[in-house]
This record gives C-alpha cells, sequence and structure tokens, in this order.
C-alpha cells in the first residue's frame, strides 16, 4: 500500500520498442530519503525506467506513481518536484549561464536565488560564459545547479558521472549526500561506477536486458553474496562438480586451471554448511564487492 | 579525520570505517575525549551515505570505543584502552600474515626475514 513516505511506486512496468523488450515486469518502490542506485550494462532499460518515470514514455503495461501521481497525467505537479540531470544534459548551447538559470528559474516557483549563486559560487561557472563555450564537466555542473536549485523532494540522476573527471564526479556525489543528509530528501540516480553506487547508495536494483535481477537493500545485496575458490584434483572440471553437488545459492562459477570459483547468494553458514560434503580444500572465501556482484550477475545471465 | 576507503577487497564500508577509527584510537591519533566529525560532515568528506557513517559510529558506541553526549556529538571513549591492545595485535597480525605469504612465495625464510626487519628498524 501506498503511504505519504512513498515517493515513487512502479508496478510491474513492461516496455517494447518494435519487439524489443526494453523493460520487463519492473516493480520498484522508493521511499523518503533513500537513495537508490540503479545499475545495468549498457542497453539493460536504466534510461528506459528513468524516462518513464520523468512522463516521457507512457507505460504500455503496468503503472507509474510519483508522489502518488501518474507523471504523464499530470507532468507539471511531479516536475516541479523532482531535480533532473542527464548523461549529456541538453542545454540551449547560445544561452550563457546566468540566463539559461534566470530562464530555468522561471519554471520553478520555488526557484532558490541565493542557493543557486552559492552553487555556482562552489562550482566556479562563469555567469557571462556562453553553455556552448563550457567544457563537458562545466556543463554537468551547470546541470548541476539546475537540477538542485528548486530544492527538489526528488534528485534524478540519469549516468550523472559519465565521461566526467574526479573532480566533478566529487561534486555530484557530494550533491548526492547533501540532498539526503541535510534534508531528508530522496536520490534515484543510475551509473556505471558501482564503486560510487556502492559508497552512496542505500538500496540498489540490477537491470538485465530489462529485467530486475536484484532489488533490495545495499546491505542485504553486499552481505548475502560470497565468493568461494577450492582447489580441484583428480582432473575435475566444474560440469561435473555442479552435476555432483549442485549446492544451493549458487549461481555462477568458473574454473581457471586448477582453481575453481564458486558465487553463491545466501548465508555464510549455510553455504559453509553445503560445502561440507565437499571433498575439495576450500583455498578462499570472501565477500563480494558491488563490482564483483556486477560483473558474475551479468556473467551468469549470459549462460557463459 | 584521516578515513581512507579501498574498494577492491569486498570489505564492507562501514566496517572499513570501523577499523580504521579502532586503528586512529589504537596509534593515539585520535584521543579520549576527541570529537568526532559529525555524521554528515563525515559522510561528504570520505562521499558515502550518511547511514553507513551513522551505523559506524552507532556500532563503536555499543562496542565501547566512542560515547555519545546528548546535543553535543560523538566523543572517543576512555575505557577503548584496554581493548586496544588487543586490536593493536590484531592490525599487526593481519600484516604480518601478508607479510609471510609474500614471503613465503619468493622464497624468503622466516629466520632472512627477521633479519631484514631488524636491518630496516635499525636495530642491528
Amino acid at each position: 500500500m501506498q503511504n505519504e513516505n512513498t515517493i515513487l511506486q512502479v508496478k510491474n512496468l513492461t516496455r517494447t520498442f518494435s519487439e524489443q523488450i526494453a523493460l520487463d515486469n519492473v516493480s520498484m518502490e522508493v521511499k523518503k530519503g533513500q537513495v537508490f542506485g540503479i545499475v545495468g550494462e549498457n542497453g539493460a532499460g536504466k534510461t528506459t525506467l528513468i524516462k518513464h518515470l520523468l512522463g516521457q514514455y507512457i507505460a504500455q503495461q503496468g503503472s507509474v506513481r510519483l508522489f502518488g501521481l501518474d507523471p504523464v497525467e499530470a507532468p507539471e505537479k511531479v516536475l516541479a518536484k523532482i531535480g533532473y540531470l542527464s548523461e549529456e544534459p541538453e542545454l540551449p548551447a547560445w544561452m550563457t549561464v546566468k540566463e539559461l538559470i534566470n530562464y530555468t528559474s522561471a519554471f520553478y516557483p520555488n526557484w532558490d536565488h541565493q542557493y543557486a549563486s552559492e552553487l555556482t559560487d562552489v562550482f566556479s561557472l562563469q555567469l557571462n560564459k556562453r553553455v556552448s563555450e563550457l567544457s563537458k564537466g562545466q556543463k554537468a555542473r551547470a546541470g548541476l545547479v539546475l537540477a538542485q536549485a528548486h530544492r527538489p523532494e526528488l534528485l534524478l540522476l540519469d549516468e550523472p558521472s559519465s565521461g566526467l573527471d574526479p573532480n566533478v564526479r566529487r561534486d555530484i556525489l557530494s550533491a548526492i549526500i547533501k540532498t539526503v543528509a541535510d534534508e531528508g530528501k530522496t536520490v534515484i540516480f543510475s551509473s556505471h561506477l558501482l564503486e560510487e553506487v556502492e559508497r552512496v547508495s542505500d538500496h540498489l536494483m540490477m537491470l538485465d536486458s530489462g529485467k530486475t535481477i536484484l532489488l533490495d537493500s545495499m546491505e542485504n545485496v553486499l552481505s548475502s553474496h560470497h565468493r568461494f575458490v577450492i582447489k580441484s584434483k583428480d582432473g575435475l572440471n566444474l560440469d561435473d562438480l555442479k552435476k555432483q553437488f549442485n549446492p544451493s545459492g549458487l549461481f555462477n562459477s568458473s574454473q581457471n586451471g586448477y582453481e575453481i570459483t564458486l558465487d553463491f547468494d545466501g548465508k555464510q553458514s549455510e553455504i559453509e554448511k553445503s560445502l561440507l560434503d565437499f571433498p575439495y580444500k576450500i583455498l578462499s572465501h570472501r565477500s563480494m564487492s558491488l563490482n564483483d556482484i556486477f560483473v558474475s550477475r551479468s556473467d551468469a545471465n549470459k549462460g557463459v | 579525520m584521516d578515513i581512507h576507503l579501498n574498494q577492491n577487497d569486498g570489505v564492507p564500508v562501514y566496517l572499513q570505517i570501523i577499523n580504521q577509527v579502532k586503528h586512529l584510537i589504537s596509534s593515539s591519533r585520535l584521543v579520549i575525549d576527541q570529537e568526532l566529525p559529525a555524521i554528515r560532515v563525515l559522510a561528504e568528506q570520505i562521499l558515502v551515505n550518511p547511514n553507513t557513517v551513522a551505523r559506524a559510529y552507532r556500532e563503536l558506541e555499543i562496542s565501547g570505543w566512542l560515547y555519545k553526549k546528548r546535543g553535543a556529538g560523538t566523543f572517543v571513549s576512555g575505557n577503548a584502552s584496554p581493548l586496544s591492545e588487543f586490536e593493536k595485535s590484531r592490525i599487526i597480525d593481519e600484516k604480518i600474515t601478508g607479510l609471510l605469504t609474500e614471503a613465503r612465495q619468493m622464497d624468503i625464510s622466516v629466520t632472512k626475514l627477521i633479519k631484514r626487519l631488524q636491518k630496516l628498524s635499525g636495530k642491528n
């Protein structure tokens, strides 16, 4: 049930583009104050999902509700509460930064002029420069000012860090943290930079070919993924091993010479219990980083 | 407060913060009754979710390393010292284990290793 703390609710959203499935029965809920990270390979459906949130796509099947409203039916009410930044913000090239800020401020009754000028100061944006003269990083910073200056309830970022230098990425991460820390507001963002997602998100969705393959709190995702490396002997190969044992929770495995790597999703104690039957030596066990999890999950989904 | 995160070894971020705060206290870089940065200040400095910092502080408080003063902040606790000997051993043992593994791979004996250690520390 939707309550006042629910910012976003997506139910069974499916989208196809000429036979090609872009989103396959996706459901998600984001609550106030969360930092919700969306990860997936190129073409996984991240941008398609975000465009549905912005009301740029009509749901073919299923529903999207932001602040309890359908963003296609009530775009002005929904968009007024969102600060949006995409990988390549489409800013009018001929405007100066000052004109751009004035122009954008007219759309938002809540525009905070003082905050906007604080941000331009922090980012060392030159007000009299034209957008066409800005570097990629300064363009992203200008986009960040426009996304934040109306103090939105929800900051929605689509691949904001792609192709940017570490200083600009730092500004973007810091904007995300300030948004939740200072004002208890909500952030949804998609990214390829898994270290960044791991650091700042408290909830995670992983998409692969339009399907949800992980949807949980970051803590649960990280604490439930384990990598065991075992030493094979007597020419044992992976297929034999899986035929003989098929331990529960195993979602990906690979063999490299005498070493077999097994990736599990489950409780560590239960995995260790199931490995007790193994007549093979466990060489190492460790928790997986989000990067490890992403690579292994994508690999498993391709059936490699 | 100097916290450095390493995300390649699969150690959760909150645990890295906990270990490093313990390390800073054990090595007296943080002293008794010293105030720690506010949760959101540290979160912005090291660029992690504020909840992660809050969790690390909370667990350090439960285990007696830190204490909270109402309306003031979070401080280094005085009763952390009996534990810190144990913690010092834990940290140093971890490093020695790594060193021993590498030495073994390079066929350097423990005796030779001890000699190197003494030489490098200037006590030979």
